[in-house]
């Protein structure tokens, strides 16, 4: 296979190749010739805006978009302002920078998608040259000025302008400049005659590139590697100096002969390499300039666009498309000429092996002999890799694979999965994909953002396709494409709401991972706010629908799915939406369809505001509840006519509520409040607040019997409450004499056991015993018993022949009283 | 003790785990606001907080000194402070009062609001309110379960239940169902759910929600079954007198958090005392269970037991003496504690208890629980109120009354509460308000007015939305049935036999064999039926809401079949130890374990409490 290193370019110690990558698909006819082209990196879009200079209102300029392989994607006439120049974003999105400094941001199938400005002056001033750089922190735009003034964006979805410092001496533009990134800083560094100056974010600094003496003139194109480690800076006497791009160190520096300054330099190198080389541009020759004095030089018929990649450089013309690239290590060890290193040998004992000969054998034993044989398998593999022949990457696969069979314990992973990886390369590189990415290229950018690119540029069965080839998880991979898809689906125009989401229904099913509510914000974001509410009816987290709901200003139908949600916090959410979104009345009405939420901003209004729980009840005509308020707020009322008033209200409210009972009770209390403040104007009894009961057991407390009759007869207290009460409180205060008139004042409602037992309470056994003979004939023996006197409870006992009675006294004998015992167990004996 | 023990009961699952977790993150959130700082801490989380981390961990992790949350101006000088509480809207104004007083007194400092076990939105719109979403920072400590002890956890969050079930605020239900998510992911998966009730229902579909958000991992199952309870299914247990040991330490002393502080009339010195209750405890384990008239016998028979022990002592030569001491008089010595720790416990639970007034409360209750001789329970209940015993024990007596009674006569309505209201003051409308909204205190309504509403609801049930809006206040609209569920469920045994409380036969030993609990009879039922299929009457009769779902993994349920005999009951609104007491019975005749997972430990005078509206 020696015809591999037939397009091999040596320099220095390195190899450089130039492969073709595609014959456009497209006819231009006029080539490249008076365009305005950007051509994204990672085999991303190319953009045309022909004839951008002449304007004549007739003829307006044409923008073309294409895939890496010339495949059309758009084209419109361009109608907006002047562009000065094209770029694509790091998410595939298409800038024009205008001249009165506005940035238009278009999509890849030229759909506008939004503009920004890069500043007020610049309208006036206008922009004389601009460029749209990447760095980590995503796509930035830098222009220069008429007033000579650099104006930055570093990440244009986060807009944030930089007025760079003034460049002094500078008029109009620079001879030529560059955005870099260092140390987290976006610089911009400029050639002004001989000057050289780096812009930062507060100062102009002039400086020297080291080892650039002055007899090398003045510098006319600068170029920044794709890593923004290196610099080439090219002078007006057709000097090239390369090195770091922090202008420490010098690479080399080359005299190419060429008083012209390149149409475009670019660098060329891939990651890991020790061998950073430039790619100049003339209009007929192409030269690469390694860091060797060496170079090489390929003749161009054609009009050229370079496309600096991660590894390489793409080489764009009218007709095709090549990628230049310093030749990988391994590659070049396994296939430069007389090669023996492992991986060579192994590809070359496979093939003697396919061609049944012995010499596979010697081949192979020499390997294993150097045990170099898992070495060898890994350079076929990483070799595979790196070459864009899907021929070559099969036999050294086979190889691979073959050497793997010798060898035993040899992890099969890397194999397997360059494998893989090397089909989806070969299938997105297709010409009618057009993603002409390298493997280093693909490994950098990720599986993920691959499928978002595809899925980006529609290409959804590609991508769901992809992901169940490499087994991705539903929800990183085929879920995800279908989220997009569906998105996509909601904006078309021609199809009736009803199709599409019958459509994306059908597909997305229940996928995990897709939620219907983000699909519907897309439809909603496209005015289709039918379509919205019929997809969020496929969404099975009532949950998710709300916020979009509110946004359609369906806040019905938001609340009721909140409360459906039962997350409470979302309700609440909504519930505070509505309240600033509706006038009271409607949002008392719709929270009353709510009990759920009702309750909920009950809760809230109880705590924090009291006046609207009035009004809530208020506009139900809950009576109850309102009448239930105002007691509650009496007791933090400290006046008391404000209290009486309250309650007053509570007992109008009851009455419409016609709950009679509560209307009473309120109006009791009414009653007892003013008694209470009277007494304690008169007698500074402290009695206001207390219940009625305790009113009255105080009352006695003090003395103030007559009032306390009152109470009595005011408030219908039961019978026996009061005899209660005023047995305890005459107990208590031992006032033994008051306590047996009392006792006397009628016939007692709670029975005689019960002044026993309240003497006993006080250790008065003497009065108890005043009582005992009062006591109903039923509970005359407990009555004994609760004296302690044994004999009268058995005699009693044995009166009433009582079996269970005479047991109980019995219990409470000791063996000292065996007379008793006798008598109560002849009794009992008698009976039976 | 002489119960028939199954010996092949299946070993809990350990869930030490669950301190762990909660410990890392908070640890996690103090690191997470560097440097020196001051905690105030939610007074009610101070004793869950202490079973998680204690106070040199949390010194180990930069907190410097400790508060309570007071609602007063702070005192402290650090310049950081942070705030571990609940998410309520009240605690979080009191933090924005003070970040605002430091404002205006020009003081900076950084603030961080620890809401365990989540955050509301109710409480960031305060703070947003108040401007103050850029100053305080806030986090989640998701500290859901607190195990306190091997068979029970708590949520620790009391004021579920008068927030989902008389205020129908329905935030917690979320918490309900990521604390049994948190189970299922660390326990699980449950192979069968079954629950009544509508929160239960609610919690079950939250939980379900979180499992299909969240990616699941095949493990192997160490809890096979859930069932999962509303308390407003059974109030009618968590109202009766609590008779059984625990049960009763609860109700006189209040055990809280799994600690109760005994005073000096239990420790019979002058200091009180604070004790850990739990299996730990060898003599408290053998006694939580019994009848409180066995327990005095048992304690006795254990101190001569202990006796004898100590006497071994005698006749001893040096040598047998040294390894007694060694190895068995500090096991000696410390049962010894523990059993005059409880013979005084129980000393002070008889003086209290074994009066003839709680001797006639518990002949009351039984006639109520009965149906028999109501009106002279009637005139109990009357007497009870104006002799005014006890305001939270006459409301949970009149609560009794009611639900037994399916609400009580007009006449009788009015009359006692006129006579409640006389004794404890006006402001008990609004807890009788209450009483009546959550059912627990209603007036018979004339002619079956109800019912016929009922069907109405009924009908409309099958229209989802229209049942959830039927729903939210469909305790308004309750009816209890217990008299027929009573039949149905064979709860009150016949009274004419004798019951032997020392040889237990069903759970009705937990009431003196008068009533076995409703709660603990339907997960009996459901158990031994799979499911609801045959107790169709007896969930109509409690409003339905009932589910049974068998997991994914319900296939090869049959092989892991000890985890299938774990049991998970959770109950929504609070549980009792009588309940627990019950279940612990339930699976020892039946070879279950069962674990509690309780939203709260609750009781008679704590669910009275929690409905309490006056204004003191």
């Amino acid at each position: 296979m020696a015809f591999i290193t037939a397009n091999w370019n040596p320099l220095g110690e390195a190899f450089y190749r130039k492969m073709e990558l595609y014959e456009m698909c497209w006819s231009l006819g006029d080539g490249l010739r008076d365009c305005l082209v950007a051509a994204a990196p990672y085999g991303g879009p190319i953009a045309l805006l022909r004839e951008p200079h002449r304007r004549s209102p007739s003829s307006r300029p044409q923008l073309e978009i294409y895939s890496a392989s010339g495949v059309a994607i758009a084209s419109f006439p361009w109608k907006s302002g002047p562009v000065v120049q094209l770029g694509w974003t790091v998410s595939d999105e298409l800038l024009f920078i205008q001249e009165d400094g506005s940035v238009l941001i278009y999509d890849v199938f030229g759909s506008f998608k939004r503009h920004f400005s890069m500043g007020q002056e610049v309208v006036q001033s206008q922009v004389l040259e601009a460029k749209v750089f990447h760095s980590p922190y995503g796509t930035g735009v830098a222009i220069v000025t008429g007033s000579s003034r650099f104006i930055l964006a570093t990440n244009i979805d986060d807009l944030k302008l930089r007025r760079l410092p003034e460049v002094p001496g500078l008029q109009g533009t620079p001879s030529c400049w560059v955005v870099l990134t260092q140390d987290r800083q976006t610089k911009v560094l400029l050639s002004n005659g001989p000057e050289l100056y780096i812009l930062d974010n507060t100062s102009c600094t002039a400086v020297c590139p080291p080892g650039l003496g002055p007899q090398a003139g003045s510098i006319v194109h600068m170029s920044v590697s794709f890593s923004y480690k290196y610099l080439a800076l090219f002078t007006d006497t057709g000097h090239l100096w390369t090195g770091s791009s922090h202008l420490q160190d010098k690479l080399i520096e080359v005299d190419t002969k060429k008083t012209t300054p390149p149409k475009q330099m670019v660098w060329c190198r891939r990651p890991k390499s020790q061998q950073p080389s430039v790619v100049l541009m003339w209009d007929k020759l192409l030269m690469v300039a390694g860091v060797c004095q060496d170079n090489i030089q390929f003749p161009i018929e054609d009009l050229c666009v370079l496309v600096g990649e991660l590894d390489g450089v793409r080489i764009i013309s009218s007709t095709n498309q090549e990628l230049l690239q310093e030749v990988p290590l391994v590659c070049q060890e396994i296939f430069k000429i007389a090669s023996m290193a492992p991986g060579a040998l192994l590809l070359e004992a496979h093939r003697e092996y396919e061609k049944s000969s012995q010499k596979a054998d010697e081949y192979l034993r020499e390997i294993k002999e150097q045990s170099m044989l898992g070495e060898a398998v890994r350079q076929c593999v990483e070799a595979a890799g790196h070459e864009y022949d899907s021929n070559t990457q099969k036999s050294l696969l086979r190889a691979a694979s073959f050497g793997k069979c010798f060898l035993t314990d040899f992890s099969p992973d890397p194999f397997v999965s360059t494998c893989r990886e090397l089909r989806v390369l070969n299938g997105v590189r297709e010409s009618s994909v057009g993603l002409p990415l390298t493997h280093t290229q693909f490994k950098q950018m990720t599986l993920q953002v691959l499928i978002d690119r595809l899925v980006y540029r529609q290409f959804y069965p590609l991508a769901i396709e992809i992901c169940r080839y490499l087994k991705i998880p539903d929800y990183q991979g085929v879920s995800r494409v279908l989220k997009h898809w569906a998105s996509c689906k909601v904006q078309q125009k021609d199809l009736t709401d009803e199709a599409i989401a019958r459509a994306v229904c059908v597909k997305v099913g229940d996928s995990p991972g897709v939620s219907y509510s983000h699909i519907a914000a897309k439809a909603y974001e496209c005015g289709r706010t039918e379509l919205a509410i019929k997809l969020l009816d496929f969404e099975a987290r009532s949950g998710e629908q709300v916020p979009l709901l509110l946004k359609m200003k369906r806040s019905q139908l938001a609340l009721s799915k909140a409360v459906e949600s039962g997350d409470t916090d979302l309700v609440y959410t909504v519930v505070t939406y509505l309240k600033n979104e509706m006038n009271r009345g409607d949002f008392f009405m719709t929270l009353r369809n709510q009990p759920v939420a009702l309750s909920l901003y009950r809760q809230f209004c109880k705590l924090q505001e009291q006046e609207t729980l009035k009004d809530l009840y208020n506009q139900d005509d809950d009576h109850q509840e309102l009448a239930n308020y105002h007691v509650t707020a009496s007791y933090r009322e400290k006046r008391l006519d404000s209290r009486l008033s309250l309650l007053q209200s509570a007992v109008d409210e009851y009455n419409k509520a016609k709950n009679e009972f509560s209307a009473k009770a309120t109006e009791d209390e009414m009653r007892l409040l003013r008694f209470q403040r009277k007494l304690d104007d008169e007698k500074g009894a402290g009695l206001l607040g207390l219940s009625l009961q305790a009113t009255m057991e105080a009352l006695l407390a003090l003395g103030l019997h007559k009032q306390a009759e009152q109470l009595y007869r005011d408030f219908k207290v039961p019978d026996k409450r009061y005899w209660w009460l005023k047995l305890k409180s005459l107990a208590e205060k031992e006032e033994w004499d008051e306590l047996e008139k009392f006792s006397k004042s009628k016939k007692s409602p709670i029975g005689y056991l019960a002044f026993v037992d309240v003497c006993m309470k006080s250790n008065n056994k003497y009065e108890a015993k005043k009582y005992v003979s009062k006591v109903t004939p039923e509970q005359r023996v407990k009555a004994h018993l609760a004296v302690s006197d044994l004999e009268g409870a058995a005699d009693a006992a044995i009166e009433r022949k009582n079996e269970s009675e005479m047991g109980a006294v019995l219990a409470r004998c000791s063996a000292s009283d065996h007379l008793l015992i006798d008598r109560l167990n002849r009794a009992a004996a008698a009976k039976k | 003790m002489a119960h028939s023990v199954r010996r092949d009961c299946p070993e809990l699952p350990d869930f030490f785990l669950l301190k762990r977790l909660a410990r890392d993150q908070l640890i996690y959130l103090l690191e997470q606001l560097p440097g020196k700082k001051d905690l105030f801490i939610e007074p009610d989380l101070m004793s869950p907080l202490d079973r998680i981390a204690n106070v040199s961990t949390l010194k180990q992790h930069e907190v410097d000194k400790l508060y309570k949350v007071e609602y007063k101006p702070v005192l402290s000088t650090s310049d950081q402070l942070c705030f571990l509480i609940r998410p309520r809207i009240q605690t979080v104004k009191w933090i924005c009062d003070v970040a605002n007083a430091d404002k205006a007194a020009g003081k900076c400092r950084r603030y961080k609001i620890i809401f365990t076990p989540q955050k509301f939105y109710a409480c960031e719109a305060v703070l947003e309110e108040q401007g103050l979403i850029g100053d305080v920072t806030t986090d989640e400590w998701s500290f859901y379960l607190l195990p306190l002890d091997e068979d029970i956890i708590s949520l620790e969050l009391p004021e579920f239940f008068r927030d989902n079930f008389l205020a129908g605020d329905q935030r917690w239900v979320r918490t309900a169902g990521s604390a049994l998510h948190l189970l299922h992911s660390l326990y699980g998966p449950f192979s069968k759910v079954y629950g009544i009730g509508r929160c239960s229902k609610m919690a079950y579909e939250s939980w379900r929600e979180q499992v299909e958000e969240g990616e699941q991992r095949a493990q192997h199952a160490e809890i096979g079954k859930v069932f999962l309870i509303d308390r407003d299914v059974d109030f009618v247990t968590p109202l009766c007198s609590q008779v059984v040991y625990e049960g009763l330490v609860d109700d006189i002393f209040r055990i809280k958090c799994g600690c109760v502080e005994f005073g000096p009339e239990v420790t019979s010195s002058d200091k009180s005392m604070k004790v850990m209750l739990n299996s730990q405890d060898k003599v408290f384990n053998e006694i939580r269970n019994e009848h409180f008239s066995n327990v005095f016998g048992f304690l006795s028979q254990k101190a001569r037991n202990l006796q004898t022990a100590y006497d071994k002592r005698r006749g001893m030569d040096i040598k047998q003496m040294k390894t007694f001491v060694s190895e068995e008089l500090k096991g000696l010595k410390q049962e010894h504690r523990l059993l005059s720790m409880h013979i005084g416990a129980s000393e002070a639970i008889m003086k209290k208890k074994t009066k003839q007034d709680f001797q006639e409360l518990l002949k009351t209750e039984h006639s109520l629980l009965e149906g028999f001789e109501i009106r002279e329970s009637i005139s109990f209940i009357e007497e009870h109120i104006n002799r005014q015993v006890s305001m939270i024990e006459s409301l949970r007596l009149l609560c009794l009354l009611s639900i037994t009674e399916n609400g009580l006569l007009p006449k009788d309505y009015r009359s006692l509460k006129a006579q409640y209201l006389q004794s404890y003051g006006v402001d008990h409308l609004l807890t009788f308000a209450n009483l009546r909204q959550l059912g627990l205190l209603v007036e018979q309504q004339p002619g079956e007015t109800l019912t016929v509403m009922e069907s109405k609801v009924g009908k409309l049930v099958n229209d989802k939305t229209a049942g959830k809006l039927s729903d939210a206040f469909s305790s308004l609209a309750r009816k209890s049935n217990f008299r027929a569920l009573s039949r149905k469920l064979n709860l009150v045994p016949k009274s004419d036999e004798e019951y032997d409380l020392r040889v237990p036969r069903d759970m009705a030993y937990i009431f003196s064999g008068a009533y076995v609990p409703l709660s603990c009879k339907l997960i009996e039922q459901v158990l031994e039926r799979d499911g609801w299929t045959g107790l169709e009457e007896v969930t109509r009769l409690l409003n339905g809401h009932e589910f049974a779902v068998t997991g994914s993994n319900g296939a090869d349920s049959k092989a892991k079949n000890d985890a299938q005999r774990i049991v998970l009951v959770m109950f929504l609104g609070g549980c009792t130890f009588s309940e627990i007491s019950a279940l612990r019975f339930l699976g020892r005749e039946r070879g279950y374990k069962f674990i509690v997972v309780t939203t709260a430990i609750t009781s008679s005078s704590r669910l009275i409490e929690a409905l309490l509206d006056n204004h003191v």
